[in-house]
């Protein structure tokens, strides 16, 4: 059915496309609730398919800590109409790359494909979305499979598990505090009916996007979503608590020993973000500041830390504007050789000082400037890039509109408004401090480990 | 109506099929550099990637020395610095970028099409391959953060077992050395190494171009001039054989780490690029591990058992033989089943081969999922370079689907016996003791 509405409209897509050169957006609502986003992009015959639930660690309370990461690996195991295994060789016969992701603000399922197959994962993906079987024996050896992936990204690697103290260190009362593949040992305890509970609050239509972009007509999009999706009944979902981080009072700092090769070092500033913040400007002026200390190899910390001083092996600044909750502007880095961990954080403090003291150069804010223009249009040569960006907006409040607000936004900030965000925001006080201090294999620590 | 409808939908689907394969230009340069050109004006921009014959197999005794030139090219290069590169790039929103595999090496520029920006990136990408200058303290800097990064790799399991495994089936061919080399190895190059090593290698008649984007073909022809004239011309060394008899027969070796999982790794010489047999084994190879959920090995280590996040396989065809392997990760206590569990599905394929459904769910997979290759400039940079660098046929993309659809069961059991050899696999575990159990 799909392919001959599809094909029937290639013409006419094709016509428009090249008048259009700027990809239109389209948004739609059903009546139970569900957001459908499309964008067209008619570079290539293909789709992505993207379901953004608004549910995430950050949803997450103690004891239950990883629940929607497990709760995303059960949705490929099956429903009575489409049994485990099913799923995956349905799409797999249509060539479909599909696969899933789990944040702290969100869980998302996607599927790429060409454009002829759209429906096939309109079906799959709307029956899921309500009627998950959650088998306890599949649910036996999917918590096992989980518990691995944690082994492999968190346990054996040093610079991970630095980043996890680090953040349940920063964040106490929000739940950013806990990692989103959760505590081992929550891991260890969790049971089937914890995911029950968590798919019955969260996974319905009104309490998700569709985002589309590809080689589509945004009208026949809107009608096969209406004919699966739509069919779906709406249900409440209240049970979002607000979880504001309680107010930092002073610096904290946490080491972190591991059977490592390299001293591995983060801080991180307690930052608004667009979401919370009072004066929106701020938050792009946060991100102007994070492209002047590392946007490319010309920036600051490249050019000072690495470079000139030769302080550091490497070095990185990044700041999310678009999480759902108050987040951190962030620093790494790993020393260079004779070189301490202190002495590094020592001289990104100096950077740090100079950006609260003189303002940045014209050409360094052109150059930050330039690079957002640029990568603009370099993230149109994806349209897995695109749908996540609408997806990502849409699903923590902030809208897809935002995104079309960026380049305009970053461009009016100026030094007085970078100098001004640093001296406000990068502070001691909000200031924690992660330093990774490797121990040897034969260490008592690497026995007991065990 | 109808009749209509089916008229119109026919045609349309020859006019997708052809519009959705990029339409490849191809030329060779006065100074003999191969260019691949794929207009695309849909986005302003331009994806260049320059190919050289400086892979790592060029290495030699010295071990990390193309990786090290290839990161030291921006760091000064005619009157510029490294600041200087890196803000003339950074000024017109340009991405510049180097990597290094074990055949060759790429250079590569993403940069907006408008002419002005566009000019300025192409001028400093033709300085900086065309005139380095290997500043000393910049030279002794890279180093350092080379040997960093080894160590970096030395706490990471997968890596370390990744350099284990290409070590143990090469041994003593240029394959078997990683492309960061060793800290002793990185330790002994010196700076007149670099320079030899690009006067040796960058040069413009092994040299090939790709360029996709939003380009005319005078501006692709004169770009690609200008980057075969940036190169010298000079003498292609014939490469290091590798002598099939000479590899090794069947070995296991473990290498104690203390991680909590083991990493496993199974394997043996595949085969080259333009072997008649890819076809087969890749076909074979994605019901065996490529395939994700619906390959066997997926079902039987993860689906089945939930040993393994993640369990795959695949043949990865070089210039000469490259490497066949199965890898996964598992708790220490488990790596032996895991190991074992591998060894019966692959002896199992070994001595069956596909059913026809498996087989067909590939085929259907693969040719179905055609189209996502090749959706974006960055996807078809990739082809261009490859067909380009191997020297493959032109038609590769158009005839990628029927050579997918032409393999049989037969075929992929002949394939996989002929070089597939179960008495001379390798294995290399790294993890703790228990992996041993």
């Amino acid at each position: 059915m799909m392919k001959f509405i599809v094909a029937a409209n290639v013409a006419l897509i094709a016509v428009l496309s090249i008048a259009n050169a700027t990809a239109q957006v389209s948004t739609h609502i059903l009546d139970n609730g569900l957001k459908v986003i499309v964008k067209e992009d008619h570079r290539a015959p293909v789709v992505t398919s993207q379901v953004w639930y608004k549910v995430g660690s950050a949803q997450e309370y103690g004891g239950i800590t990883g629940v929607s990461h497990i709760l995303e690996h059960m949705m490929f195991k099956g429903t009575p109409s489409y049994p485990a295994g099913q799923f995956s060789e349905i799409l797999a016969r249509v060539g479909a790359r599909d696969n899933a992701f789990t944040g702290k603000d969100y869980t998302a399922y996607f599927q790429v494909m060409a454009v002829s197959h759209l429906e096939t994962s309109f079906q799959l993906e709307s029956d899921r979305m309500a009627h998950l079987t959650l088998d306890a024996a599949e649910f036996a050896k999917e918590i096992e499979v989980v518990k691995e992936e944690r082994r492999l990204r968190t346990e054996d690697n040093p610079n991970a598990l630095t980043y996890e103290q680090f953040m349940a260190t920063a964040f106490n009362s929000s739940a950013y505090h806990n990692p989103i593949v959760g505590w081992m040992n929550d891991l260890d305890n969790m049971q089937v009916e914890d995911l029950s509970l968590w798919y019955q609050r969260y996974y319905a239509p009104n309490n998700a996007t569709l985002v589309v972009v590809g080689d589509v007509d945004p009208k026949q999009v809107f009608s096969l979503a209406e004919q699966y999706y739509g069919q779906l009944p709406a249900r409440e979902v209240n049970y979002h608590k607000p979880r504001i981080e309680a107010p930092q009072v002073g610096q904290r700092r946490v080491e972190i020993k591991a059977v490592a090769r390299l001293p591995y070092l983060l801080m991180g500033y307690k930052v608004p973000v667009l979401n919370t913040i009072e004066d929106r400007s701020e938050a792009y002026a946060l991100a102007v500041l994070a492209g002047i200390l590392d946007g490319g190899r010309s920036s600051r910390l490249s050019k000072y830390l690495v470079r000139e001083q030769e302080i550091a092996a490497s070095s990185g600044a990044g700041y999310s504007l678009y999480a759902a909750q108050d987040s951190l502007f962030l620093f790494d880095g790993t020393p260079r050789s004779g070189t301490s961990v202190d002495q590094l954080q020592a001289a990104i403090e100096v950077q740090i000082e100079q950006l609260k003291n003189e303002l940045v150069s014209v050409a360094e804010l052109q150059r930050v400037k330039a690079q957002v223009v640029a990568s603009e249009t370099y993230q149109l040569d994806s349209v897995q890039r695109q749908a996540y960006i609408l997806g990502s907006l849409e699903t923590v409040g902030l809208g897809w509109q935002s995104m079309q607000h960026y380049s305009r936004e970053i461009n009016k900030v100026d030094a007085d408004a970078v100098r001004a965000v640093a001296r406000k925001y990068l502070i001691s006080d909000k200031q924690t401090i992660a330093v990774l201090t490797p121990v040897g294999e034969q260490s008592e620590l690497a026995k007991n480990e065990r | 109506m109808k009749v209509w409808l089916g008229v119109l939908a026919s045609t349309l689907i020859l006019w997708q099929s052809a519009s959705a394969l990029p339409q490849i230009q191809s030329w060779t340069t006065d100074d003999g550099t191969r260019v691949y050109f794929a207009p695309s004006d849909e986005l302003a921009m331009v994806d260049v990637a320059i190919s050289l014959d400086a892979g790592s197999e060029r290495d030699g005794s010295l071990a990390g020395l193309s990786t090290l030139t290839h990161s030291l090219l921006d760091k000064g290069a005619a009157n510029m610095d490294a600041d200087a590169i890196a803000a003339r790039f950074e000024d017109v929103g340009a991405q510049y970028g180097t990597s290094v595999s074990l055949d060759r090496s790429m250079i590569t520029l993403r940069s907006l099409s408008d002419e002005t920006l566009f000019q300025s990136a192409v001028d400093t990408l033709l300085k900086v391959i065309a005139k380095p200058s290997f500043p000393q303290r910049d030279f002794e800097r890279e180093k350092n953060r080379l040997l960093i990064a080894i160590q970096n790799g030395q706490q990471n399991p997968s890596d370390i077992i990744s350099k284990a495994f290409y070590a143990a089936i090469y041994e003593k061919h240029p394959y078997a050395q990683s492309g960061q080399g060793s800290a002793e190895s990185v330790q002994t190059i010196q700076r007149s190494d670099i320079e030899d090593f690009y006067q040796q290698y960058f040069i413009a008649n092994t040299a090939v171009v790709a360029i996709v984007g939003d380009l005319t073909r005078d501006q692709a022809e004169q770009l690609a001039t200008n980057i075969s004239q940036a190169l010298a011309s000079g003498q292609p060394i014939p490469k290091d054989m590798l002598v099939a008899d000479s590899t090794p027969k069947s070995k296991q070796e473990h290498i104690v780490f203390p991680s909590q999982q083991a990493h496993v790794r199974i394997g043996q010489l595949g085969v080259a690029r333009g072997d008649p047999d890819y076809f087969s084994l890749y076909v074979g190879n994605h019901v065996l591990g490529g395939g994700g959920f619906t390959s066997r090995l997926v079902e039987e280590v993860r689906s089945k058992r939930g040993l393994s996040y993640s369990v795959y396989s695949y043949f990865m065809p070089l210039q000469q033989p490259g490497p066949f392997m199965i890898g996964l990760q598992t708790r220490a206590d488990q790596a032996q089943q895991a190991l074992q569990v591998c060894l019966d599905v692959l002896d199992k394929y070994q001595s069956e081969g596909p059913s026809e459904a498996e087989l067909e769910l590939s085929k259907r997979n693969i040719i179905s999922g055609f189209p996502l290759r090749i959706d974006s400039n960055r996807d078809v940079l990739g082809y261009l370079s490859m067909i380009g660098y191997y020297q493959l046929p032109l038609s590769y993309l158009a005839d990628f689907s029927a050579k997918i659809e032409a393999v049989s069961v037969e075929d992929v059991r002949q394939a996989f016996r002929k070089h597939i050899d179960l008495d001379s696999l390798v294995t290399v575990i790294v993890g703790n003791e228990a992996a041993a159990k």
